[in-house]
């Protein structure tokens, strides 16, 4: 692949075209906007043949990695593989050409199916109910933390601060500030959990809530979560945590029986939905019984022998989003849970968590681990042996391309410098894995003794290494011909 | 387990090499009287073929694909076509994550820049981010720009902009000592009382939000209002709920608006019982740093080749943390692609046929539904694709009569405009043949007479 496929723009040709539409049958009004000009043209948009597009698209797929080709151990993304049964059920046309306006007795399988979702994930989380309206996780982080407001306030006090650990992804700090908190962070430990001295400390009658994840981005387990209950119910807080890797506890351990208020999950992590590049997501939020009023609408109640919406909610946060959140990721996830069953769910985590300690196991000692508690799901080495010869963790990144492989994450946790969190999930054979492994053993080889080769990688990608300084300082955002 | 490429020999080995017996020693980090002991209380698992019957059941409860429907209101059945569905299904545009690796992302990267482009030239605006959720939280979203660009306390939204994504604005504020103010429609055009937001519209009004065509399907001519809004300092944000529009109507840029947003689902997504959508956003250039969500733009390698990456990230959670312009994360970027299949497979010209079609028979239907005595236009003034009717008799009844002839005639209005409550919304496409919107008429003319 060394040709670079050209922007739409530049295949553009006037006069082609690739779809039309049958006469307009109907008599032509032409006075129909009366003083408003129609307009004419569409400056540069562009126009091609059918073929064109065929390869213009099936082309740029070819630069893409995915999980239906590569390995792709994003840590704290779950890049599971995307059963495709659930797309072709997702299909159905029953579920695609429903309008999200239609009258509640002519979706009633749309509505049995969010219910039926719902219910199965109290059952996984323990939690007592939940939304499936959140869009993503970030969109559950915001939906959960709304919901803890609206409670504090109905309790008389909304307090003012949001305790997060200093290992969270940032959408936290993000979405407690949106919600009009300020943010403290708590420091982890040396065995990288919540110190719980300084959280004792940090637990005023101010602090609304602790936003835990749990596994955190570390891949560590918050053993203590209990104790981080009883700590912030104490002072009248409330507990929200950060489902993103439950992929880790799935029928191991429900948040629901261990003080967590707030709960959100990512179907498109833990529940197998594809990820698309970016989305679309989902971020179902999960609550107790006692935070049930403060949901957002519509919840869907059962009401004489049908399923009806109730918006009618003087407590509720309010929408959230429009109509009933992303429901075909909705159809997917329940899709992929009817599928796997207790066992089948449970053996994801055990498997998620075997994969993770086998790549551990296999590269400790040639990579260093800053934080050496057992891990579960995920592993976050850093680049620090190597940062002795001037290699950093993007270029074992981008050496890792030319194996192949797709790399790790190293943006966060911000509490491992130059981090490489590895997440391999359950869906990887031992082959896989063993070719990471063994691709990771000569990376940190070709940094002892050619350094240049790394920093110069990768080098047999359809491009070389990007300048991402330049696109910041100079930005081209759009094609201007 | 189909999904779990392990041998029983391969988990064996795997143990030995980590040093440890059994799987469940992995575990040893969840203290015992917190674990879950027992089977989590799910369903027996189902085969593929138990599956796919299982959801072909639950498929055929919804009976709504049966009727001949007349719904908009915020969801729009368009033409898709076969190749949008060909080309997204591809794995490589299904099972990658957010291209954080722009090397081996630049199929992912490519579409969003020309995405962006896109949305740049129907707009009139001269930068997009990469999308939103959907129309409701990207109207949201931008109000929370608009404020961080004039930090003002209040704003005022149109009466008309779509009830849900007024109430989707007013749950992201209510936090924030923001103070949200509602501008009246005019009685009888349904467009913006000019009046009325020059009565509130002052110098500490942030954003003045509004929709065209409107919730009523009345196009806007928001020039004035434009300028009514900058006068005082003001943003005009301009929502677009139907971009089909954006191929004939005038691009909001042209009048004006500082920053559009909305909802492109009409751009090859099926309706989808209101999700995966897809929320756009597109601003003047110097509005750039308070632009929400992700960006792409383009670049070099170390060869000069052009390429293209995520950008300006220092305005996102993962940099900047609580002070990020938003928290939004994970996206609608797989959506964002069908976008861009469909509107480069339409072109120029396939987009204003099909806006063009609307437009033409939406007012035939109009025009057709108020020559029958008790039914009659509400609003004056052009209209894209919906349009809204006044029923001399109770709009519930008029619904269920024609249900029973298999037509959903529209969207009654009076749940969300009690001063409609004799009203229905109408939404008219090009996939209504003649015949059909001719069926409706003659039903409505039934139950009438």
């Amino acid at each position: 692949m060394s040709r670079r496929e050209p922007l739409v723009f530049e295949i553009s040709g006037p006069g082609k075209k690739a779809f039309s539409l049958p006469p307009l049958d109907v008599p032509e009004n032409r006075e129909l906007l009366g003083s408003i000009q129609p307009r004419e043209e569409i400056p540069g948009f562009p126009e091609i043949s059918e073929p064109e597009v065929v390869r213009h698209f099936t082309r740029l797929s070819q630069t893409n990695f995915c999980v239906d080709t590569s390995f792709y151990p994003l840590g704290s993304c779950t890049m599971k593989y995307n059963p495709k049964v659930n797309e072709k059920v997702a299909s159905l046309p029953g579920f695609l050409l429903s309008h999200p306006q239609a009258p509640v007795d002519l979706v009633q399988g749309n509505l049995e199916l969010i219910k039926k979702l719902e219910e199965l994930l109290c059952v996984v989380t323990g939690m007592s109910h939940f939304t499936l309206l959140p869009a993503a996780g970030a969109h559950g982080e915001l939906t959960g933390m709304m919901i803890i407001r609206a409670a504090l306030t109905r309790r008389g006090n909304p307090r003012k601060i949001v305790l997060i650990p200093d290992s969270a992804h940032g959408t936290n700090p993000s979405s407690a500030h949106i919600c009009g908190y300020q943010v403290r962070e708590i420091k982890s430990n040396e065995a990288g959990t919540i110190d719980l001295k300084d959280l004792e400390r940090m637990m005023t009658e101010e602090v609304a809530a602790l936003m835990v994840t749990n596994p955190n981005t570390l891949g560590i387990f918050e053993k203590d979560i209990h104790r981080v209950a009883e700590i912030v119910h104490d002072r009248g807080g409330l507990l929200y945590m950060d489902g993103a890797n439950m992929n880790a506890l799935i029928g191991k351990f429900r948040p629901g029986d261990h003080g967590v208020d707030v709960l959100h999950l990512n179907l498109h992590k833990t529940f197998a939905t594809p990820h698309g590049g970016g989305g679309p997501g989902a971020g179902p939020v999960g609550v107790t019984s006692e935070l049930e009023p403060f949901l957002p609408i519509p919840v869907i109640k059962r009401e004489a022998g049908k399923l009806v919406l109730d918006e009618n909610r003087p407590l509720s946060i309010g929408r959230v989003r429009s109509f009933y959140g992303n429901f075909l990721v909705v159809v997917k996830a329940l899709a992929y849970i009817l599928t796997l069953g207790a066992e089948g769910l449970k053996e994801v985590a055990e498997i998620a968590v075997l994969n993770a300690n086998y790549i551990r196991k296999s590269l400790e000692g040639v990579y260093h681990l800053k934080y050496t508690s057992p891990s579960l799901h995920e592993c976050v080495f850093s680049d620090k042996r190597q940062r002795e010869k001037g290699v950093q963790n993007i270029d074992i990144a981008k050496r890792l391309i030319d194996y192949g492989l797709h790399p790790p994450t190293m943006s966060f946790p911000l509490i491992v410098h130059g981090a490489l969190m590895i997440e391999p999930t359950e869906t990887e054979s031992k082959a896989e894995l063993d070719a990471f492994i063994d691709a990771m053993l000569r990376i940190a080889r070709e940094a002892e003794e050619n350094p240049e080769l790394l920093k110069k990688a990768p080098h047999r990608a359809y491009v070389r290494r990007l300048d991402e300084t330049a696109a910041a300082r100079n930005p081209v955002l759009r094609w201007k011909g | 387990m189909a999904y779990i490429p392990l041998s029983p020999a391969d988990i064996e080995e795997m143990l030995r090499r980590i040093g440890v017996e059994k799987i469940d020693d992995l575990f040893g980090c969840l203290p015992e009287e917190i674990r879950w002991e027992g089977p989590l209380e799910l369903p027996p698992p189902l085969t593929e073929p138990e599956l796919v019957r299982y959801f072909e059941g639950l498929s055929a409860k919804n009976t709504y694909q049966q009727y001949a429907s007349f719904l908009g209101a915020g969801a729009y059945q368009h033409f898709i076509p076969a190749v949008v569905d060909y080309l997204s299904s591809r794995g490589e545009f299904l099972t990658p994550y957010t291209p954080y690796q722009p090397e081996v992302s630049q199929g992912t990267l490519q579409i969003i820049f020309e995405y962006q482009t896109l949305i740049c030239q129907l707009t009139g605006l001269d930068i997009a981010n990469a999308s939103l959720y959907e129309g409701a939280t990207a109207a949201a979203e931008a109000v929370l720009m608009a404020e961080r660009i004039k930090p003002r306390p209040r704003i005022l939204v149109a009466r008309s902009l779509h009830p849900q994504y007024r109430q989707v604005i007013n749950t992201y504020i209510r936090n924030l000592q923001l103070e949200l103010e509602e501008v009246a429609f005019d009685a009888e055009s349904g467009r913006i009382d000019l009046d009325d937001l020059k009565k509130k519209i002052s110098e500490d009004v942030a954003a003045f939000v509004f929709q065209s065509p409107n919730f009523f399907g009345a196009v806007e001519e928001p020039a004035e209002a434009v300028s009514l809004v900058h006068a005082k300092g003001g943003l005009a944000v301009a929502v677009i709920a139907e971009a089909v529009s954006l191929g004939l109507l005038p691009p909001p840029g042209s009048y004006g608006a500082d920053i559009a947003c909305g909802e492109g689902q009409s751009f090859g997504l099926p309706l989808s019982f209101g999700g995966p959508y897809l929320g756009f956003m597109a601003c003047r250039e110097e509005f750039l740093r308070q632009l929400p969500g992700r960006i792409a733009g383009q670049t070099k390698d170390a060869e000069g080749r052009t390429g293209y990456v995520l950008t300006l990230s220092t305005r996102e959670q993962h940099i900047r943390r609580e002070k990020a312009t938003s928290n939004i994360c994970t996206n609608q970027a797989w959506c964002a692609l069908r976008a861009a299949i469909f509107l480069e497979t339409l072109g120029p010209q396939g987009l204003r046929e099909m806006a063009y079609q609307n437009l033409q028979k939406a007012n035939y239907g109009l025009e057709r539904l108020t020559s029958i005595p008790g039914v009659r236009r509400r609003f004056v003034g052009p209209i894209f694709n919906e349009f809204v009717v006044r029923l001399e008799k109770p709009v519930a009844e008029i619904g269920n009569k024609l249900i029973k002839s298999g037509l959903i005639a529209g969207y009654p209005l009076e749940k969300d405009y009690p001063e409609l409550k004799d009203c229905l919304l109408v939404c008219i496409t090009e996939t209504h043949s003649k015949e059909i919107i001719d069926r409706l008429v003659q039903a409505v003319e039934e139950v009438f007479s």
